[in-house]
Parts: C-alpha cells; structure tokens; sequence
C-alpha cells in the first residue's frame, strides 16, 4: 500500500443472463429457463473491470485479480475480464445457486490470502437483484465501504467516492483497504480487442472450490416459486391532448 | 420478541418510506419499534413516535449518525439485534447500503427489497428487473429485509410511543463524510408524489426539459426520467426511475418521449395509471399504457399545457 504503481485490486465478476435477454419463467414455477440462453458478465461488474483497469493504466494500481464464484462456464466470465485488462483469475466452482452471503465469505477469505488495497465490484448482479455482496464482504472484513459509485478518487491511503443517493450525490472518503461497489455511471466499459482476447487465454486462472476457503455454499433461503409478474391489461390509444385529459379525469388520475 | 424497522429521514423530517415499512414490519414480528439514527433529529423521532403500531421509538442522536454511514449504522443496530427477531429498513439507497452489513456480522442471509409480506417468514421479491416474482421463505432465526415502499401503504398517524434514547457506539473510523450536492427542488419527491411526468430521450436537450417541469407545475407533479436522458446529461442523476434508478408507484405516470425499455419499466410499472405521449406509435411504452397518445411531443406538451390552464389546473 501506499506509493504508486504498488496497489492490488480484486475485482469479482459475475456470469449472468445477458442484460438484452428477456428471461422466461419455467412453467412448473422452478425458476428462470436458462438453456439456450446468452450469458454475459454481470454489467455493474464490467463498470468495475473497466475502473480497475483503467487505474493500472494511470499506473495507480499494479496487479488486477479477477473472481467469479459459480459453474466451470463462469472460467469464460473471468477470461473476459482478463482480456479487458485483467492480470490473472481465480474461479470459485459451485454448482446452483450461491447467495451473497456465502459469496462474500469466499471473497473475505480470498481477501485475506491475497491482501488487496481495493476490491471494486458491481452494486448488483441483475439476476438476483440482491445488492449486498459488496457490503457483506467490508463488513466481515472491517474494512469501509463506498456503494453505487459514481467516481472515484484515489490517494496513497484513501479512496474518495462520489455516491449515487436517492437526493442526488453524497461524498464520502474511505481508508484502505476499502471495498467499492459501482454504478451505472462511473465509466463506460472497453470492448477488448481480438489479441487481448487471445492473450487473455495464456493469462493464469487458478481453480478453486469453496470448502477449499472452508466455506458452505449451501443455500439458507428456500425459494418456494417463481412466478411472472401480474400483467398490465391492454390500454387504449387516444386521438388528442384534450382526449387524453378526458379519460385520465374519468380514471381519477388528475 | 419485536420488530425493528430504521427510519429513512434527514435529520428534520421523517420520510413517508418509515411509515410504509412499519406496515411490512407488523406482518413479520410485533411489536413495533423505531430506531432513528441521526443528528439533532428528536423531531424525527417525535414524528416516528406518533405512527400507528409503533411501541417504541430508540433515538441515537449524535454527530457520529448525522450521515448515516454504513460502517457506524452497522454497529449501532448491531448493540441492540439482540432484542429483535427482525429488522427492516426501506429499500433506499441508505437502506440498501447499511443492512447487508448487519446481516453479515449477523451471519444472516438479507431478504432484499420485498413486495409482500406472504406469511411471517415468506416473502415476494423481485428478480430479473421485476420480470419475475421470486416467493423465498426465510430460515428460523432473525430476519434482516428491505422493502420496496410501493408495495406497502403507509401505517397511519395515531400512536404515541414512547422514546427512548440509545447510546451511541464507538466510532468505527473507517469512513468519513465529504460533502454532498443534493438536487433542490420545490416539487413533491419522486418516490411519493401522486403523479409524476418523466421524460426520456425524446426531449433531447435540458432545455427542452422545462416543458416536462411547465405540466408538473400545474399538476403538482414530480419529475423523473430515463436513464437515457440522464445519460445525454438532461437531468442529474437522482431523477432516474428505472431498475438502477428510483421505483415509482404514483397514481398517474405520464410517461412522455420514452420507449420503454425493460428497465425503465421495471421502475414505474405498478403505477396505478400510466399514460404515455411518444412519437413512435410502436414503442413498448404503449404495451404497458393505459392510455397512449401517439404524437410528436414538441406539439402535445404546449397543448396539453393550455388545455390543463383552460381547465382550471
């Protein structure tokens, strides 16, 4: 920690349902149908890539370490991040769902073996909509934390964030190592380039398991069902402004 | 044992979100019991006290809560878990950046953002962006939510509970307030005004945005936006409705120059009545509108602005 050129960031990345897909639900209520079906990494988590990497290139950090904690195809998620510019992977093999709190004891042990000055990673994945990983993780690790970042500046020993609140933006500085979680504006992510994709396949990516951090990724929730949402019924269109105005007075909206 | 829901508030006022939680709350555990966490905010809690349901109200008032950051939220509503089988905050984003940790240290899994309180330990939650509705019963032991304030009605005025000051914790010295530009308006907040105007990409410059501010003035409107015209930098940031941005459940949504893209939609689709003003008679805004007109914006907003002034609004 400290001078430049020196800092170590851990970056997990999450494979998903790609955002463009409209997801399906299983006629039995089991779930979501996922055969057939694009995966991608995890948007916030690209935004989170993309802010590390472009750190390294202001030569503010030395070392990317890419994560994804899932199925053996999550190896493509961390490859993918590797070409943007990540240094090495490590994947976390687990079959089924993992929830964030079981994810973000993988990620403190990871933390603990790897000493990071930084781990940036999405503020949700947008399959399960959870929005806690991140703060898990600084809270096991005692370590502050930085939310729905919006930017992002880094000094030898702290990191000062500017947060996407419900009011506007709060500020808020934070000792390292730290913990940040992005938002949709704090970059746009790269595409990589065809020879960062193939020199991302001679990249190391280390394999692991949970119980190797000692930890069960056994679900603690029971998810009954999954059900689609209730629909809208047809609307009607209207010829003018006054039509409009008529039919919303009639609804009780105005 | 009881429930304890954290109030959303500034340190002067109590933000309605509070009271809809404590509705959810009393599905889950009673009674009901309030923390209010801030500086220089017995208002606040004076506030809280008087919410149908409410049996107690805790007030940790210090300079360490002025902000509510996360790392010293944590450790607060950590010195009192013990005493609850449940605790809830709103699905704000100072919710949503406090409770994980205290679900962490509590090594519970957090039950984020529900819809609906199915039974004691079940509950509905969106995933996907709101395109489907998981039903996820929670394990015995504490339980830690968010909720989605649209879901709920607010639990109403009436009660008089008594309030009961909290020591402050130690100060976790991990993070520190900076500064803050939150955006002022004289308009009713998104996420609690009766009807809200937003305007998407269509509008195509800030300018042209006080059209959509000309309308919500007259119907005493909040104004909101896609993510896309806050990206073009139209607006700032917190006018966004959408998955990432703010959910909204007014009684109208006038949706106008917006496509509807799915996340867009996942944030303003459990209004009560949508309307739409969009140029392109096949966008999939009109899927979801009750009432669509299909018309260039530039000549139905001055319209509709004198048609609401010849009708008395």
């Amino acid at each position: 920690m400290g001078s430049d050129n020196s800092m170590k960031v851990l970056v997990p990345v999450k494979r998903v349902v790609d955002f463009n897909v409209k997801v399906r639900v299983k006629s039995d209520q089991s779930g979501i149908d996922l055969a057939n079906v694009k995966m991608s990494m995890n948007p916030f988590d690209e935004i989170a890539v993309e802010e590390a990497v472009r750190l390294k290139e202001k030569g503010k950090v030395k070392e990317i370490v890419a994560i994804s904690i899932g199925p053996a195809q999550a190896a493509e998620t961390i490859r993918t991040a590797l070409a943007m510019g990540a240094d090495r992977g490590i994947l976390v093999k687990t079959d089924g769902e993992v929830e964030p709190l079981v994810v973000a004891k993988i990620l403190k042990a990871i933390c603990e073996a790897e000493k990071p000055d930084l781990v940036f990673t999405g503020k949700q994945a947008i399959d399960d909509d959870s929005n806690q990983t991140g703060q898990m993780l600084a809270a096991l690790l005692g370590w502050g934390q930085g939310t729905f970042a919006h930017s992002l500046e880094l000094t030898d020993a702290s990191a000062k964030v500017a947060r996407e609140i419900d009011g506007g933006l709060q500020t808020v500085e934070l000792k390292l190592p730290a913990v940040v979680t992005t938002d949709l504006r704090l970059n746009e992510p790269r595409y990589a380039s065809l020879p960062n994709i193939m020199k991302a396949k001679k990249k190391p990516l280390e394999e692991k398991t949970p119980a190797d951090y000692g930890v069960d990724a056994t679900p603690r929730l029971k998810v009954l069902k999954v059900s689609e949402p209730p629909k809208r019924g047809p609307g009607i269109k209207v010829k003018s402004v006054s039509e409009l105005l008529d039919k919303l007075k009639e609804a009780g909206a105005i | 044992m009881a429930a304890l829901v954290i109030a959303e508030h500034n340190n002067q006022t109590l933000n309605e979100q509070t009271a809809k939680t404590v509705t959810a709350a009393a599905l889950v555990s009673t009674p009901v019991h309030v923390l209010v966490a801030g500086e220089n905010c017995k208002a606040v809690a004076e506030a809280a006290a008087k919410i149908a349901g409410v049996e107690k109200v805790l007030l940790a008032d210090n300079a360490l809560y002025a902000r509510m950051l996360a790392e010293n939220m944590e450790t607060l509503i950590l010195s009192v878990a013990e005493k609850y089988d449940a605790i809830l905050a709103p699905a704000s984003t100072s919710g949503k950046n406090y409770l994980p940790r205290v679900a962490a240290k509590l090594d519970v899994p957090q039950i984020s953002e529900i819809l609906k309180v199915v039974s004691a330990d079940t509950f509905e939650r969106p995933i996907y962006a709101g395109n489907a509705i998981q039903t996820v019963q929670s394990p015995a032991g504490k339980k830690i939510i968010t909720v989605r304030t649209t879901g709920f009605k607010a639990a109403a005025e009436g009660g008089s509970a008594v309030i009961e000051n909290l020591a402050a914790t130690a100060d976790a010295g991990l993070s520190k307030f900076d500064s803050e530009a939150l955006s002022k308006s004289e308009r009713p907040e998104l996420t609690s005004a009766k009807i809200v105007i937003s305007g998407g990409r269509g509008l195509g410059s800030a300018e042209n945005f006080k059209l959509i501010d000309k309308i919500a003035d007259r119907l005493h409107a909040a104004v909101g936006a896609s993510r896309a015209a806050v990206d073009a930098g139209y607006v700032p940031n917190d006018y966004q409705v959408g998955q990432t941005g703010k959910i909204v459940a007014p009684n109208l949504y006038l949706a106008v120059g917006i496509s509807g893209a799915i996340q867009h939609l996942a944030g303003m689709k459990d209004s009560k009545v949508i309307a739409a003003i969009n140029k392109d008679e096949e966008s999939p805004i009109f899927q979801v509108a009750d009432f669509g007109l299909a018309a260039d914006l530039f000549q139905a907003l001055p319209e509709l602005d004198q048609e609401l002034a010849k009708r008395g609004y």
